[in-house]
């Protein structure tokens, strides 16, 4: 077969392309962008999860700064989830973490609201204040429990 | 075919047995000549020219024409639950879960397949796989390996470029005709799909699928009947089995570790 220079460049551009796709696929899809060992990992224990499922945002003010790792129940059965964070953000040790939702039928995620101590949050740490998510069937449920105790 | 219906399903489960343990014997010696020295670079890249770079308009295409479909769809599906703001879920994870690598194999076997065993056939015919060996070129190595190693390669790369033309179709769909938000398309694409059970999923699933359309497409030509019926026959068991066989797999892939 005759050796062509403008060949060996088309099948160079497809493997670029096709690369270009793969990383495109991996990275800005596939949320492989908050990996690695370069991540600060903190704790942080919730009396409830709701829909909080793995690789949901952590946002402080909005912006995104890192994402659930893992949630799992820990020794006194309550749910503790694992926060992949950008270690060039320092938390404050008093920092709390609360779960909200995006919109009325959104996804949920992690919002941290900052603390005003000097002192920041080293990997393995513990984020003490926690509020967790809100269920809107046990809310509605209570609204009701009350509506039906003022009308007696 | 002679005999009673028993002898005659004796005889062709062992016919059966024999093709595949045949296939298997190849793809062993096909995976030892191609992996030692010397490389055949230049024979490489020429089929990956042939099968790769030739397959992008038709993959390309094809893959911006089902994004649309399935924008179309899922748009007129998810609207009678209003839930039209999860377009973007709805055609990725279709396309990068199933659509892509099963489409994209399909329409590989039929193109590029097709071809791999109509040529390795009609140089069975024309006895140049012979000439090969008198020159003490195993033809393994040097006409099977490097057509089997380019199918392999070239399998994720189109399915990559497949699924990413389909999510811009989508988007296409889901902007330009419905009237929707590139951003919410977007952010409903971006939050569904995960790296490890989606994305590296549909990457196993084309690069066995390229592995399969691979074996079949070369196995076939090689054992062609030395004759012009033997080719035709070559051929179009290639796109037959290739085509189910990817269908099969992709059943078990799916059934087995929920990718």
């Amino acid at each position: 077969m005759n050796v062509s220079p403008l060949r060996d460049l088309l099948v160079g551009c497809f493997v670029l392309a096709g690369l270009l796709s793969l990383a495109y696929l991996s990275v800005t899809l596939g949320g492989l962008s908050y990996r690695g060992p370069g991540g600060l990992q903190i704790h942080a224990t919730f009396d409830e999860v709701g829909g909080l499922k793995p690789r949901a945002p952590v946002v402080i003010g909005g912006v995104k700064v890192g994402q659930i790792k893992s949630i799992q129940l820990d020794g006194d059965l309550r749910p503790r989830a694992v926060l992949d964070v950008d270690p060039a953000v320092g938390i404050p040790v008093d920092s709390s973490a609360s779960i909200l939702t995006s919109g009325v039928l959104g996804d949920q995620y992690i919002g941290i609201e900052l603390g005003a101590e000097e002192d920041v949050l080293k990997g393995g740490d513990e984020i003490q204040y926690t509020q967790s998510a809100v269920i809107l069937e046990r809310l509605i449920g209570k609204v009701v429990q009350n509506l039906g105790a003022d009308s007696e | 075919m002679s005999g009673n219906p028993v002898e005659r399903l004796g005889r062709g489960t062992t016919d059966l047995v024999v093709d595949l343990g045949g296939l298997a014997r190849f793809a062993g010696r096909v995976v030892v000549a191609g992996s030692g020295r010397p490389w055949r670079l230049r024979r490489l890249l020429d089929e990956v020219f042939g099968i790769g770079v030739l397959s992008i308009s038709i993959i390309g295409l094809s893959g911006l024409v089902v994004g649309l479909v399935l924008g179309l769809q899922g748009y007129n599906t998810l609207v009678r639950f209003g839930a039209e703001n999860s377009l973007g879920a709805v055609v990725g994870l279709t396309l990068i879960r199933e659509l892509g690598p099963v489409l994209t194999a399909l329409l590989v076997a039929g193109r590029a397949g097709s071809a791999i065993a109509a040529e390795i056939g009609s140089m069975v015919v024309t006895e140049q796989l012979d000439g090969l060996r008198m020159m003490s070129v195993d033809p393994e190595d040097f006409v099977v390996a490097p057509k089997a190693m380019a199918m392999v390669i070239s399998m994720p790369l189109l399915s990559a470029l497949f699924i990413t033309l389909g999510l811009f179709g989508g988007m296409v769909v889901a902007v330009g005709i419905v009237g929707g938000d590139a951003g919410i398309y977007l952010t409903s694409l971006e939050s569904s799909v995960e790296f490890r059970e989606d994305v590296l999923g549909s990457l196993v699933k084309a690069l066995v699928f390229g592995v399969l359309v691979a074996l079949i497409a070369t196995w076939r030509g090689y054992t062609a009947e030395p004759n012009a019926a033997g080719v035709s026959a070559a051929t179009t068991s290639t796109v037959v089995a290739s085509s189910v066989s990817v269908l099969i797999f992709d059943f078990f892939i799916t059934a087995l570790w929920r990718v």
